[in-house]
């Protein structure tokens, strides 16, 4: 990069001050005033408001699920992407359209379909239910419903990494007598490990933050289908803004941590696989 | 340069449509209502009645814009910074969680007649037809393979009296504390969905067709039975919770909208004779003897434990029962089985 490189945005000290004025903005000063509120409890209180059972239920049910959810995703998005990159079949770009329709529905519409569909007298809840397959308000329900909204992550993450696969390198492969599997496990996984983490990353943050479409497929019973944002609701709702916003930080911080990990994978991957 | 003028301009235009909202321009005026779930049917024909009448009689015309959702919810929102002009909620607390928050003034329930309360109502059973599980009072609520749907007391104005009828159906016929508590332990043992508003419960029950009796408002269960074409039926119960909807000026508002005197007169129509008989009209109880009277038919008598008789006060019972750590969340304190 010479100096006589013109940059497309403005310098860098504009560049960099209107970044930071977005970001302390927009990030820093909701989280402080978050952590500020959380604050005014004592340490007995916070304890008492965040770390109960039923809390402690909440939490480990809305990881557990997300996490679910976005491991289903990546094979299944693996599949799709692999579909749309590799083959031409008529109607091609009428589903790639359709991939990205989780982004484009308001979630508590997806919520709200997802539960007529799977009911006892739904579409699909009429041969589901008979079979034992409750797939509504249900831990099922709440994983089935973010596997939905996390998929078009997880394929928009690997189509253009498989886009740009040579086919080269698998026919050399080939030419050197691997089998499908062994050059699929040696020469593709690979390359695409780093983008299947992004996506495994963004699918799961979204899974985690996700209120709208669970809560119209969760029966919302403790210890069961109840998900931390809906307690933290319902602690809002009978005015207990300290104990809802010390919740609110617990999640934040699980939520960081994933994340760093799941950074720390990816670095990781990118070294040992590129 | 261009692009400086564009921005300049556009800033201009949003600020301009923003400030336009609000008090209007003279000749019109809008009111905004803040009202519980179940109410959609209520408010509409009450609003179209109130900017008939009072239209004809001003040069200042009307329009009410109604806001429905979850008692509590709602409450919260008016808290946050939502400019109701007025609020018709579903609980007492409710209402006086915005006076906490400094939005309404002290000696709010005593301006408006009757305490504030234009209409009550009360909680009862909806079953399906022919009442194939013989649902006939809250004891049979209680066997083993009923489900019951109700929606959820942290945020439900129909949530919290489902369960104070519950409870007073004990405490008033002479059981103790501890058998109330293990009665409503058993009521939400039976419920399968806790959603988190009347009508959301009510799609449930009456659409998803999930659980064999619903526990709701009078207004609502009659509106879901008509709905219904002959699916469900209503059951009274021998005793029930008088349910006490109350309805406020919100002052800081109207102050800043200049709509006080306008917001009066809206509740005072709900009072009025056209008022009632359009509450009567939409399931509502009225408070008017003569309308009652006329609409007997469809308002049975029925034994209504009020909220002092249950816990002296609706404060004593948010406190008691909803808040965090009372005996709702007592309930589900241990993981079930």
């Amino acid at each position: 990069m010479s100096k006589s490189h013109r940059n497309v945005l403005p310098g860098f000290r504009l560049s960099l001050s209107f970044t930071l004025i977005y970001l302390t903005v927009m990030v820093l000063i909701p989280l402080a005033a978050c952590l500020f509120k959380a604050c005014s409890l004592g340490p007995a209180e916070f304890i008492e408001a965040v770390w109960t059972p039923r809390a402690k239920a909440a939490y480990s049910f809305t990881v557990g699920a997300s996490l679910a959810s976005a491991a289903i995703d990546c094979v299944l998005g693996l599949l799709v992407a692999w579909v749309l990159v590799r083959y031409e079949f008529p109607g091609k770009r009428v589903i790639d359209s359709i991939v990205d329709m989780p982004f484009a529905l308001p979630t508590a519409v997806a919520g709200l379909v997802y539960s007529s569909l799977y009911v006892e007298n739904g579409w699909l809840g009429q041969f589901l239910v008979p079979l034992g397959i409750h797939a509504a308000y249900s831990r099922l329900a709440v994983v089935l419903v973010l596997t939905f909204i996390g998929l078009p992550f997880v394929v928009r993450a690997l189509q253009p990494v498989l886009e740009s696969l040579e086919a080269e390198t698998e026919d050399a492969a080939a030419l050197m007598g691997a089998t499908r599997m062994q050059t699929f496990r040696w020469v593709i996984v690979p390359l695409l490990a780093p983008a299947m983490v992004t996506g495994f990353s963004l699918s799961l943050a979204r899974g985690l933050g996700e209120y709208g479409s669970v809560v119209f497929v969760s029966a919302n019973m403790p210890f069961r289908t109840e998900i931390a944002p809906v307690l933290i609701v319902h602690k809002l709702d009978n005015f207990e803004y300290p104990e809802a916003t010390a919740m609110a930080m617990v999640l934040l911080a699980m939520s960081f941590s994933l994340l760093i990990v799941i950074n720390v994978l990816e670095r990781w991957s990118k070294r040992h696989y590129a | 340069m261009r692009s400086i003028f564009c921005t300049f301009g556009l800033v201009l235009l949003t600020l301009a449509v923003g400030c336009s909202h609000g008090s209007g321009d003279g000749n019109e005026v809008e009111l905004l209502n803040v009202s519980y779930d179940p109410t959609r049917e209520l408010w509409k024909a009450v609003n179209e009645g109130f900017s008939e009448e009072y239209n004809a009689s001003h040069t200042q015309q009307v329009t009410v814009r109604p806001s429905h959702a979850a008692s509590a919810s709602q409450a919260r929102s008016v808290i946050e910074g939502v400019e109701a002009d007025v609020v018709t909620l579903a609980m007492w607390t409710d209402v006086d969680a915005i006076r906490k928050a400094g939005l309404i003034d002290a000696d709010w329930e005593d301006r408006l007649p009757n305490r504030s309360l234009p209409y009550y109502s009360t909680i009862v059973f909806v079953v399906r037809k022919g009442n194939p599980k013989q649902i006939k009072d809250w004891p049979d609520l209680i066997r083993d393979e009923i489900k019951i749907i109700s929606p959820s007391p942290k945020t439900s104005g129909n949530g919290k009296l489902s369960f104070l009828a519950a409870w007073a159906s004990i405490t008033q016929r002479g059981g103790t504390r501890e058998d109330a508590i293990q009665f409503v332990t058993e009521i939400y043992r039976r419920v399968p969905i806790l959603d988190a508003g009347a009508r959301g419960a009510t799609a449930t029950f009456a659409q998803k067709q999930i659980g064999d009796v619903h526990l709701t408002w009078e207004n609502e269960a009659l509106l879901e039975v008509r709905e219904s074409k002959g699916e469900l039926e209503l059951i009274y119960p021998k005793i029930s919770v008088r349910a006490e909807p109350k309805v406020a000026v919100v002052d800081a508002n109207v102050k800043r909208h200049n709509t006080a005197q306008l917001a009066e007169d809206y509740l005072k129509y709900v009072y009025s004779p056209a008022g009632q008989e359009i509450v009567a009209q939409n399931f509502y109880r009225p408070i008017d003897p003569d309308v009652l009277a006329r609409h007997r038919g469809q308002f049975p008598e029925i034994e209504l434990a009020g909220i002092e008789q249950i816990s002296g006060s609706w404060e004593k019972a948010q406190l008691d029962f909803f808040s965090d750590g009372g005996v709702f969340d007592k309930i589900f304190e241990r993981k079930p089985e």
